[in-house]
């Protein structure tokens, strides 16, 4: 099929940069890496980071699985998964089990991955201390120095004040004893799977130009102290449709008097649990 | 193994139709690109500046495509624009040997080479022409005997200032290797270069905000600049080959420039000095061209010692949020699902009232 465009849309000279520049995150796990993010025809903050990243690493013969939201069908994930049909031509898939490749906004998918796999997450903000920061400048430094004293005091601080941490989702982790990383905007339910993944973990941010990895088997820890243990979150309810106790569950409301019913966030889980149960 | 279609799918492709047909419902005759181009013209240049893609053919297909959503037709230009490879970078421009069309200054009464006013809206009465509403074929317009010099030299005007010391001399430290936004990420402290790419294809609703803050109070000093000049014509763009070793002229594109003067104090090394800022965009884009000279003036600030107190002067708050499209796309990505993010804050928000009302201590 002529698409009209390079293979995954970038020349391949970009795609090369990119590369290496992915190889250079993944050399310094944690640390952010500035590159010469191009403009896509997707939009800034609707996944142009992982959108490059997918592009320069993605060949004929990967399997790709794209969701937003832990889901396969929404329209975002849909939008990018036609792109890469467009300029790409390959295989596309739902099932977590069979992707070589997944692109991921806000979830890590339940089924857990393994060596054969990349995972890539598209960033909104690359930096976990810009909200304490607002200066580039600075939080260079402040993460060259290890000087994470804010984020430590920011933490303490919402202990003190609501009796626990109230991040609940891009809770900061610390990467190989050594950079704080933003986990990008998923849920802190899902902390726990960067811990020692099997998987390649690439995070792109197409309009803060930054590129960060973590390497297979890298230990990556939630912030937290040794009285105020991290905790994920948990639920009363279980999928009101395969009855999972275990999987992140979105709700539902369901009619005007606003009753509500809870499913899985992960749309391929559900559909595989369901599956063995029956 | 199957390709997912699902709802997302069949409600993407309805709307893309229903789009279209918003376009098309009333069955008006099609607009021409030529008729966009040139009845348009100052939305063409704009989206060329902001595009940072000089092709004023696409440039009005953009607009079209994106039915005069100047900021949609910014991005359909940006994203095409990536795709194309690099071939080489132009000499700098030298806007003193300009096909002119336009030029004033607002500093001195008679300028040699005189001033220009050329086609400008600035003394039209803002009434609605009502004749435009039927207008018959464009095929005659009152050809005025405007003398538009050739060809000639205009050496900046504000240069005259030199002789006296008056004016901090713009030192000549061409790069060889400048900057290039669309190829490097943002780094601080920022160049010059760097900040002037980005002011020339940054958004000009926002630099004309930032700008006018400067000039209202909210700026060094609360000085009031003063137009130096202002040029809007025709330049040549050159190419230096390596294989060649010469420069040859490869076209010619149309540019406003604008250079401010402005005050500055003095300190302990240095005089009191006027000092310059400068906006330069593509096509005739003059009260952008304006704003950028003032928004250059104030990142400069740091260079000269000066306070920084004002969003204006502050390179980090000016240069990441003066880019339409990036500034579009993340504004714009609030309307993505952001349900399991939703549902955290949800059961957090339950836990933390649930605590409190059952009387926990904190």
């Amino acid at each position: 099929m002529k698409t009209g465009f390079n293979f995954a849309y970038l020349d391949e000279a970009t795609k090369r940069m990119i590369r290496r520049k992915i190889l250079k995150a993944i050399c310094i796990p944690g640390y952010q890496c500035p590159f010469g993010g191009r403009e896509m025809p997707l939009a800034y903050g609707w996944g142009t980071g992982g959108i490059q990243v997918t592009a320069s690493i993605i060949g004929k013969q990967d399997i790709l699985k794209v969701i937003d939201q832990g889901a396969d069908d929404t329209t975002n994930a849909v939008s990018i998964k036609n792109f890469f049909k467009r300029v790409c031509n390959i295989m596309i898939t739902d099932r977590t089990a069979e992707a070589s490749l997944i692109q991921t906004r806000h979830r890590i998918p339940e089924t857990t991955l393994n060596k054969d796999q990349i995972i890539v997450y598209q960033v909104p903000q690359p930096e976990p201390l810009r909200k304490l920061e607002p200066k580039e400048k600075e939080t260079r430094k402040l993460h060259a120095y290890k000087e994470y004293a804010l984020m430590h005091v920011k933490l303490y601080e919402e202990i003190s004040q609501f009796g626990s941490v109230i991040k609940t989702w891009a809770y900061p982790v610390e990467t190989n004893n050594r950079y704080i990383t933003d986990p990008t905007p998923i849920p802190k339910f899902d902390n726990p799977k960067m811990n020692n993944m099997e998987a390649l973990q690439l995070f792109g941010a197409g309009r803060e130009k930054r590129i960060y990895a973590i390497p297979p088997y890298t230990k990556v820890k939630s912030l937290d102290f040794d009285d105020h243990p991290f905790e994920i979150q948990t639920w009363d309810e279980c999928c009101s449709i395969c009855g999972s106790t275990k999987s992140y569950l979105d709700e539902i409301i369901i009619n005007n008097e606003g009753k509500k019913n809870f499913i899985c966030s992960d749309t391929d889980f559900c559909k595989s649990n369901l599956e063995k149960n029956k | 193994m199957y390709v997912a279609v699902k709802g997302g799918e069949k409600a993407i492709k309805s709307s893309l139709k229903l789009l279209e047909k918003k376009r098309k419902e009333t069955g008006t005759k099609s607009i021409e690109i030529n008729q966009i181009k040139e009845q348009l013209s100052f939305a063409v240049d704009r989206v060329i500046n902001e595009g940072s893609l000089y092709d004023k053919d696409l440039s009005a297909l953009a607009i079209k495509q994106s039915q005069g959503d100047l900021v949609e037709a910014i991005f359909l230009l940006r994203a095409y624009r990536t795709t194309l490879e690099r071939y080489a970078y132009s000499t700098a421009i030298d806007t003193s040997k300009i096909i002119i069309k336009r030029r004033i200054s607002a500093s001195f009464k008679d300028i040699p080479g005189g001033q220009i006013l050329g086609p400008t809206f600035d003394y039209s009465h803002r009434l609605l022409d009502f004749s435009l509403m039927k207008e018959d074929e464009i095929n005659s317009y009152e050809n005025i005997n405007n003398q538009e010099p050739k060809n000639k030299e205009f050496p900046s005007v504000i240069d005259y200032l030199n002789n006296e010391n008056l004016l901090e001399q713009e030192i000549n430290n061409l790069n060889d290797n400048p900057f290039d936004v669309t190829r490097d990420p943002m780094k601080f402290p920022a160049s010059r270069d760097q900040w002037m790419q980005i002011l020339a294809r940054g958004d000009e609703g926002f630099l004309l905000g930032l700008s006018y803050s400067a000039i209202r109070g909210f700026g060094s000093k609360g000085t009031h600049p003063f137009v130096g000049e202002i040029k809007y014509g025709i330049v040549d763009i050159f190419i230096s080959p390596d294989e060649l070793g010469f420069e040859i002229c490869i076209g010619e594109i149309e540019i406003s420039e604008c250079q401010m003067i402005d005050q500055f104090e003095g300190n302990k090394n240095t005089p009191p000095q006027f000092t310059r800022g400068y906006g330069l965009t593509f096509g005739y884009n003059e009260r952008k061209s304006m704003a950028i000279s003032i928004v250059d003036r104030a990142l400069k600030s740091e260079g000269y010692g000066e306070e920084i107190k004002f969003p204006i002067q502050d390179q980090e708050f000016v240069l990441y949020h003066a880019d339409n499209v990036e500034a579009q796309g993340f504004v714009t990505h609030l309307k993505l699902p952001h349900y399991v993010d939703f549902q955290g804050e949800l059961n957090l928000i339950r836990k933390l009232r649930n605590e409190i009302l059952q009387g926990k201590k904190l």
